[in-house]
């Protein structure tokens, strides 16, 4: 709890995600050990390493997306309010629902602009469909797409361009209004100009939702975050603001990887 | 790029075999248009057959092919994609149950045809048909346990199970992960995602897939044998426990049995040419319905 009172002492903010000794197996592989660190309400955490080291992996605990993966096992405990998601009482779908995921490659449904953005509240239930169009505009203006697609909605979403398509996936995501939201590299297949764009809306939406975000791209965390936690060989090394972490590294591996000695 | 010269005995052999096979489907096709054709007549397709099955029509086969394959759809194809989703969609990588069931499935679809002929007449009809005799009637007279349309039916059901299963679990993976990552990640549960996102974008391929193994089913005659399909019935079946006539068994019939094979000639092949047609508009189906899903895919 050391490394929370150094972080929330800079940040007065509460705490929105714990997770305690969280171990991830992929078959044989031990790919996450020991993982404990909390995640900050209404915050930006950044999860840099290089690839290979486990980020996307413990990424995927957190919403409980592991447990599609059959040779996948989680360990430990992942409190969300206080509650632990891996609980048997908790049903990972509804863990799902508050705890949103943009995946590395953009990935619309082959279906229209606004029906890509509605799935979630369909499926969900909702039958409203002025509360639907509401929600799927607001959703396209949070994720900065509306004016880009207001008047081509039924238009099928893989027909815009890259960085389109991730907003798109970030504005479907935003659709179900989660409490956290998960990016694993986000703009890592995006040229620098979608790349900019991505992290603009990062930054805005923090305001609403806490974000968690994989990036290789150490200059991005830097620019974007504002605590960072360094994932070594399924190992975390260190974890602190971002400013703190990025000015003196308390670990010689995080200097390392942070000056570019490897990566 | 230039061509050596053994580009140009590659391409000689390769372009001679497409010759090969254009010639025999040429020589095959034109044999039957040829001999075929001039029997079509109105009569001939809405008629029953004279006694001497000469003369006369093919109506009742007509009818009792498209009815028993539309009995062998019904009962086979469900069951066959429902399969296919849980091998897919449900069962686990490493899960047993899933390794037994695809064995069971290609082996079920090396087995050769008369073999179901066999199969049905066995379970269906002696165990299953039997059974319900035994158990409803006290007559001796067989209800159930005798040849029939339904029997024949869902023996080529089980004939075809293979096909509908394999292509349809074929279709589903064509489906990328990442649409069912996108759909679990937005709080859908499995069955959502199956539902919503597997299927739709799966249903050409399937429908492809199940049209191929309907026609297979429609022209198979051996395993219909000793199931249902009669020799000479000239009327229709109306009943499930009626037997019916088949185009492929009236081919069959027509060659062997006909108390006049040369005479019986022409009509052979005016049957085997409307077999022909209905097989091969299936097909015809099959491949508009891909070259349409598969546009709709692009746009």
């Amino acid at each position: 709890m050391t490394k929370l009172k150094d972080a929330a002492a800079e940040v007065p903010n509460d705490v929105k995600m714990e997770t305690r000794e969280v171990n991830v197996y992929y078959g044989d592989n031990h790919a996450i050990r020991n993982v404990d660190f909390d995640i900050i309400d209404r915050s930006v955490t950044a999860l840099i390493g290089p690839s290979g080291c486990g980020k996307s992996t413990y990424l995927r605990a957190l919403n409980r997306m592991n447990d599609t993966i059959d040779i996948c096992r989680v360990e430990g405990r992942i409190l969300l309010d206080g509650e632990n998601i891996y609980d048997r009482s908790v049903d990972p779908v509804e863990v799902r629902r508050r705890v949103g995921m943009v995946f590395q490659k953009s990935n619309p449904f082959p279906k229209s602009i606004f029906d890509n953005v509605a799935f979630g509240l369909r499926i969900g239930g909702e039958k409203d469909k002025d509360l639907i169009a509401q929600r799927v505009e607001e959703s396209l203006k949070g994720a900065a797409l509306w004016e880009e697609v207001k008047d081509t909605l039924h238009k099928r979403g893989t027909f815009l361009s890259g960085g389109q398509q991730q907003r798109l996936c970030i504005a479907r995501a935003l659709a179900m209004k989660p409490e956290i939201l998960l990016l694993d590299e986000p703009s890592s297949a995006l040229d620098p100009k979608a790349t900019a764009h991505i992290e603009e809306l990062i930054s805005e939406l923090k305001q609403d939702v806490t974000i968690i975000m994989v990036t290789h791209n150490i200059a991005q965390a830097a620019r974007i975050s504002d605590f960072t936690t360094f994932i070594y060989l399924g190992e975390m090394v260190e974890y602190g603001t971002t400013e703190k972490m990025f000015t003196v590294p308390k670990d010689k591996r995080t200097e390392e990887y942070l000056t570019g000695k490897f990566g | 790029m230039r061509h050596t010269s053994k580009d140009w005995l590659l391409a000689g052999l390769t372009g001679l075999s497409l010759l090969v096979i254009l010639t025999l489907l040429a020589v095959l096709l034109g044999q039957i248009v040829w001999h075929g054709a001039p029997v079509i007549s109105a009569e001939f397709l809405s008629q029953s057959p004279g006694a001497d099955m000469i003369s006369g029509g093919i109506w009742p086969a007509i009818y009792g092919t498209v009815f028993m394959t539309l009995l062998m759809t019904i009962a086979g194809v469900p069951v066959g994609i429902a399969t296919a989703i849980y091998l897919s969609e449900y069962a686990s990588a490493r899960s047993r149950i899933a390794k037994v069931v695809r064995i069971a499935v290609n082996n079920l679809a090396g087995v050769p045809s008369i073999v179901f002929g066999l199969f049905g007449l066995g379970f269906f009809i002696i165990f299953v048909g039997g059974s319900i005799d035994a158990l409803l009637y006290d007559d001796s007279t067989p209800v159930w346990g005798k040849p029939s349309i339904l029997w024949a039916s869902l023996t080529l059901a089980v004939l075809t199970l293979p096909v509908v299963i394999v292509t349809t679990e074929e279709a589903l993976r064509t489906v990328p992960q990442e649409f069912r990552d996108a759909s679990l990640a937005l709080g859908a549960t499995r069955f959502q995602t199956v539902y919503k996102i597997v299927l739709p974008n799966a249903k050409g391929g399937i429908l492809t897939g199940v049209i191929l193994a309907v026609s297979r089913g429609a022209g198979e005659v051996a395993p219909i044998i000793f199931c249902g399909a009669a020799n000479f019935l000239p009327y229709l079946p109306t009943d499930l426990r009626d037997m019916f006539m088949h185009l492929g068994y009236h081919v069959y019939a027509l060659a062997t049995q006909s108390p006049n094979v040369d005479a019986a000639r022409p009509t052979l092949f005016g049957t085997v040419l409307v077999l022909l047609v209905l097989t091969f508009s299936l097909n015809l189906l099959a491949v508009i319905i891909r070259a349409r899903s598969r546009a709709a895919l692009r746009s």
